[in-house]
């Protein structure tokens, strides 16, 4: 059942070059019981500007999620993960790391660097699809959300 | 999907110093469509000796998943997850902090220590086990858990 628009919405940044890729994590989220707002961001500057509210993401919001691809234009998925697990404040926030490679390297530096979890993107666009879904499920279910990121910190 | 379940158990370290809990928590996890093996230590010191491998657990393998409770007697959960977490040996390893605490202070300091993810352990015996499942599910299904 979707979300209706009376309930707290839940912040969701998507960090994905590819469109395809992007449309089909928004329909696969689209049938959460929970009022998601979902913000695309097309290469790693992009998702830096809009995380560290600089110029016209003045007023973005603070994402509950980060579902982060490893592979992207201006500055890759590593570089973006390491600024976000560095900063006082956005390092509490969850990043999902999403890889379609088989780069078994690539994944341990995402973990060295704090990534909160690895998931490859599935070829098949089903279990792509599910394996979105069930990340949705897990983390804005399961997992325990923080209700402020900044409690107890200036900014 | 994980190339760690190509035959090999999972290696799961839970931490935890309820025996009912560790008991359920186990008994949810032997019926998981994957393959793995539980080491349950009810306390932060010897959670440390088992990845330290000292002592009665000197053959200990290398856990590919650390469930961990955060109130232990001796050693306390945020201080075992410092401790993994600052390790260039172990700070891969994913921790789940499944705990009582509902406090957001503990969450945040959980997440300010790198914890990978916190789950508030339902009281409800039946919302227990369906958490437990959830991570079970997620964590050695969905998850592509470091290989080393």
């Amino acid at each position: 059942m979707p979300g209706t628009a009376d309930q707290p919405s839940v912040q969701i940044l998507l960090v994905e070059d590819s469109p395809d890729d992007a449309d089909l994590m928004v329909e696969a989220l689209r049938d959460s019981n929970l009022n998601l707002c979902i913000t695309v961001a097309e290469d790693g500057e992009i998702a830096m500007n809009y995380l560290l509210r600089k110029g016209t993401y003045a007023a973005a919001p603070r994402p509950d999620l980060i579902l982060l691809d490893l592979h992207l234009p201006r500055k890759n998925g590593h570089e973006v993960l390491a600024e976000i697990k560095q900063d006082a404040v956005l390092h509490r926030i969850p990043v999902i790391i999403l890889t379609a490679s088989d780069n078994e390297q690539a994944i341990l530096t995402a973990y060295d660097l704090h990534a909160n979890c690895c998931v490859s993107k599935p070829v098949d666009q089903d279990q792509f699809a599910q394996a979105v879904k069930k990340i949705e499920y897990f983390w804005l279910h399961v997992a325990r959300r923080l209700r402020s990121l900044d409690n107890g910190r200036e900014e | 999907m994980n190339p760690l379940n190509g035959g090999w158990p999972i290696e799961i370290l839970l931490v935890e110093d309820n025996t009912d809990e560790a008991q359920l928590t186990m008994d949810v996890l032997k019926e998981g469509r994957i393959r793995n093996r539980v080491h349950w230590v009810e306390d932060g010191e010897e959670a440390m000796a088992f990845l330290r491998r000292q002592g009665r657990h000197a053959a200990a393998p290398r856990p590919d998943l650390i469930l961990l409770d955060l109130k232990l007697p001796r050693l306390g959960g945020q201080e075992v997850l410092a401790e993994i977490k600052q390790s260039p040996l172990w700070k891969r390893i994913p921790v789940v902090i499944m705990t009582s605490s509902d406090d957001e202070k503990d969450i945040l300091s959980a997440y300010d220590r790198h914890a990978n993810c916190y789950v508030t352990k339902p009281i409800d015996i039946d919302k227990f086990m369906e958490a437990v499942r959830g991570i079970e599910e997620f964590w050695m299904t969905v998850v592509r858990l470091p290989a080393a």
